[in-house]
């Protein structure tokens, strides 16, 4: 009657496999650290936010009844003579894709202990940010210069302008924190804080390399949140 | 002996994670103010959410005085009792319940039921604390704002929200939202830390199978908080920018006292839509970890093993996942598409079998138990019953064709303070006889929480059994008076006046519980370490109350379930997570017969 529970290899397979993984001893996920485990959750949580951003940006975009403005006209940079569709917006997509590429190196480079090169791709990837959110003012002046503004246009649905500032404000937002957690992380790695488990200016707990991987966690999440930005508002 | 439910063994695996990380301040204000430790942060938010709670209970009075004697108090008028209908609900609901189940009872029994040493983060468990308070207090700004607080009603409907003539519409609604997503930033803080810590930080040979139910059910309310909130979130800030910078994501436009609005095609709906995929989760949110901890209640004063952990487990989840897929049962009279309506009602009406489930094994495992009448005790089968009850008139509530006449009348207000007001407070108190042994080493005074019970637990059948009639005859909720209306026949004015007299009285009782918290703190007898004789790790802890790292140099291992009351052959009733099989002791004449 008794049921000593089996322990080892897992002897169940397929479904009943996979919840008795993951119920057991300790640690739903193995080798899964703490900070990795939260930031993964908080990502999830995230994703709701910016979903429920999408779907109200959707839901007012198909219920208006004035035009919406036509996203290549609006989004079009003036060089020479002619307009230039989505030139500005291709340039910003491509260099957050590019940091998100840099970040990886970072982590294969934090894992490897080489603290100069994960500080400088840090580095890297932070100026990349920062350059993304500097085209982002560029873009929200130039708009603003042309009379957009949250609560109308010159061009048809006053929803456009009030979505726009709000969902690419909310995720410039993201980047921005992005930049500054990269910052204050590449200067823990070139001090060396990571090695030597100096502990932390505000918790008082020890750094680890891992916390470069949960960063990137962060990082390609908000990459992954522009391209859907991209493609709700300047593609649809 | 027959076939039961049985898990213990006598191997423990070695630990898999090393020695957590603690910071031992050495100051009064590092221990007990900015604490870091989970027990003081849960502390914290009991005072702070049982506080702002009373608030919330002093305006339920207010307006049941303006119900049952009409006009008696010149201090409420109309526009003043829909502020106090608007923040007794947002209070009630937000920042006493979801703040004292999760903050309150999830920091203090998360990590001594999983045998942690506290919560995974602790400095960000402690900043949650902290934007708590803060979003509390934006809130009790909002009294004494010019125009005082929203007069919205706590579903914070637009166009009215934010339309001039609404109370509070110059700052009260500005700061009910950013309060509101203060609140939501704090939360999101703590309860990253409740599921990292239920998931990756429990101590050896405990199973997510052997978890108490109390962690399930505060587990998966949390789990389900982090994916309800962001809705509440996103539909803050949009009203936020409607409000403050004349955005139209929710104001259509409209003519508001004579004049155009300047707002323009806006959807209300999708205002109603974000809200309610949160606030339907937002009901099991307040519900699950009831329902964990009424059935450790149940089991450990009943001295039985809880009828069907894994059932309840199983229902647990599956009600926080199907919890998501029935929030347009809150808007069959919105206006959307009717097709919706039948979608939602079935989905609503499924979700009553995982509940069924749970009641039928609360009532089982009472069957046959040997029931100790103790305080903690009376108020889990109280929860019982008016759980039962509210639940039955949420099947009224669900079918779109009962629910249209009965929409925003007192039938609802009953039913939804039946299952979701009454039955987790109940819950709460029940809990805090329980527990308060652990926390303060004292026992609560038992004469007068039975006292505080009877008065309780009969007065709200007194108080809103009544409403399911008055809501039948048609009375619209939410009026401050109801003049001369030709369908409201004359008794239910009685009526109210019955239910106010029997509010006060509750709230006399209450009055009561607070003595007691205080009095029974310095004078209440000693507890000792496990006074109901519990098998859960927080009754085994080294010290009463636990001390920081909560267990002492070793952290326990367990080796069984947590419901191993009255096992046939041993020679106590009850066998502690942590005691492993051969150290269990038997009665002599039945050794034979017990477990190899």
């Amino acid at each position: 009657m008794v049921n000593s529970t089996p322990r080892g290899p897992t002897q169940k397979s397929g479904w009943q496999g996979l919840v008795s993984d993951l119920a057991s001893d300790q640690r739903a996920f193995k080798n899964v650290p703490w900070g990795k485990a939260m930031m993964w959750i908080f990502l999830l949580s995230d994703i709701f936010i910016f979903a429920c951003f999408l779907v109200g940006y959707m839901t007012v975009r198909i219920s208006t009844t004035e035009p919406w403005p036509d996203a290549s006209e609006v989004f079009a940079l003036h060089i020479g003579s002619r307009n230039v569709p989505l030139l500005l917006i291709a340039i910003m997509t491509f260099i957050l894709i590019s940091s998100s590429g840099t970040m990886a190196l970072a982590v294969k480079f934090g894992y490897e202990k080489n603290r100069r090169a994960t500080a400088t791709l840090l580095i890297l990837t932070a100026l990349l940010g920062a350059s993304f959110v500097g085209m982002q003012a560029f873009e929200w002046t130039k708009l603003i210069g042309e009379g957009v503004r949250p609560w109308g246009n010159p061009w048809g649905a006053a929803q456009f302008g009030a979505s726009f500032f709000l969902i690419t404000g909310f995720h410039g937002t993201h980047v921005s924190i992005g930049v500054i957690f990269l910052i204050i992380m590449s200067i823990k790695v070139l001090r060396g804080s990571l090695e030597t488990g100096r502990p932390g200016f505000l918790t008082g707990r020890k750094g680890r390399y891992e916390m470069v991987e949960t960063l990137g966690l962060y990082w390609h999440f908000v990459d992954l949140v522009w391209v859907f930005i991209f493609a709700f508002f300047y593609l649809w | 002996m027959g076939e039961r439910e049985y898990d213990a063994s006598s191997y423990v695996p070695p630990a898999e994670v090393g020695e957590m990380e603690l910071v031992h301040p050495k100051t009064f204000i590092g221990k007990y103010i900015w604490s870091q430790d989970a027990k003081v942060i849960a502390i914290q938010y009991v005072i702070t959410a049982t506080s702002i709670g009373l608030v919330a209970l002093v305006l339920s009075l207010l307006m049941r005085l303006q119900l049952g004697f009409p006009n008696s108090l010149t201090l409420i008028d109309p526009s003043s009792y829909l502020q106090y209908v608007t923040m007794h609900g947002m209070i009630m609901v937000i920042y006493l319940l979801t703040a004292l189940f999760l903050g309150g009872f999830g920091n203090y029994l998360i990590p001594l039921m999983c045998g942690a040493r506290d919560m995974a983060f602790p400095y960000l468990n402690m900043l949650s604390y902290w934007v708590y308070l803060v979003s509390v207090l934006l809130l009790v700004v909002g009294f004494f704002l010019p125009g005082g607080s929203t007069g919205a009603g706590w579903t914070l409907y637009p166009p009215q929200a934010i339309n001039p003539g609404t109370p509070g519409v110059d700052g009260g609604i500005i700061l009910m939202l950013v309060s509101l997503a203060a609140f939501i930033i704090g939360f999101t803080m703590g309860g990253l830390n409740y599921v990292v810590t239920v998931l990756q930080a429990r101590t050896r040979g405990m199973t997510l199978m052997r978890l108490p139910l109390t962690v399930w059910g505060i587990f998966m309310a949390t789990v389900m908080a982090l994916l309800a909130f962001p809705a509440l979130l996103v539909a803050a800030l949009m009203m936020l920018l409607d409000r403050l910078l004349g955005t139209s994501f929710f104001m259509p436009g409209m003519l508001s006292m004579g004049e155009l609005s300047s707002h323009e095609g806006g959807s209300p709906l999708l205002f109603q839509h974000l809200f309610w995929f949160f606030g339907h989760p937002e009901v099991y949110i307040v519900a699950l970890p009831a329902f964990g901890i009424v059935s450790d209640l149940i089991a450990t004063h009943a001295r039985k093993n809880i009828f069907g952990y894994r059932m309840m487990v199983w229902a647990i989840i599956i009600i926080g996942a199907l919890s998501f897929v029935v929030w347009a049962h809150h808007m069959y009279v919105s206006g959307m598409n009717p097709y919706f309506g039948f979608l939602f009602a079935t989905t609503t009406l499924v979700i009553a079998v995982p509940t069924a489930i749970k009641v039928y094994n609360w009532v089982l495992t009472l069957w046959r138990g040997n029931i100790h009448f103790t305080v903690p005790m009376l108020f889990a089968i109280g929860f019982l019953f008016t759980f039962v009850n509210g639940g039955l008139s949420g099947l009224f509530l669900g079918n779109v064709t009962v629910d249209v006449p009965l929409s925003d009348t007192y039938f609802v207000v009953g039913h939804f303070h039946m299952v979701m007001a009454v039955a987790p407070i109940l819950v709460i108190f029940g809990a805090i006889y329980h527990w308060y042994p652990k926390v303060t080493g004292r026992m609560l005074n038992d004469t007068l929480g039975k006292i505080h019970f009877w008065v309780t637990f009969l007065g709200t059948y007194a108080i809103y059994y009544p409403m399911h009639f008055i809501g039948l005859e048609g009375v619209p909720r939410r009026y401050y008076a109801y003049g001369e209306t030709t369908f409201i026949s004359d008794s239910v004015q009685a009526l109210n006046a019955g239910i106010t007299i029997a509010a006060f009285i509750v709230a006399i009782a209450q009055v009561l519980f607070l003595f007691n918290l205080v009095w029974s703190y310095f004078r209440g007898r000693e507890s000792g370490p496990n006074p109901w004789q519990a098998n859960t790790l927080e009754w085994q802890t080294p010290h009463t109350p636990p001390r920081h790292g909560n267990f002492g140099e070793e952290l326990p291992a367990v080796y069984r379930w947590p419901y191993d009351y009255s096992v046939p052959g041993a020679k106590h009733d009850f066998i502690p997570q942590n005691v492993p099989p051969e150290e269990v002791e038997y009665e002599e004449s039945s050794k034979s017969g017990g477990r190899a």
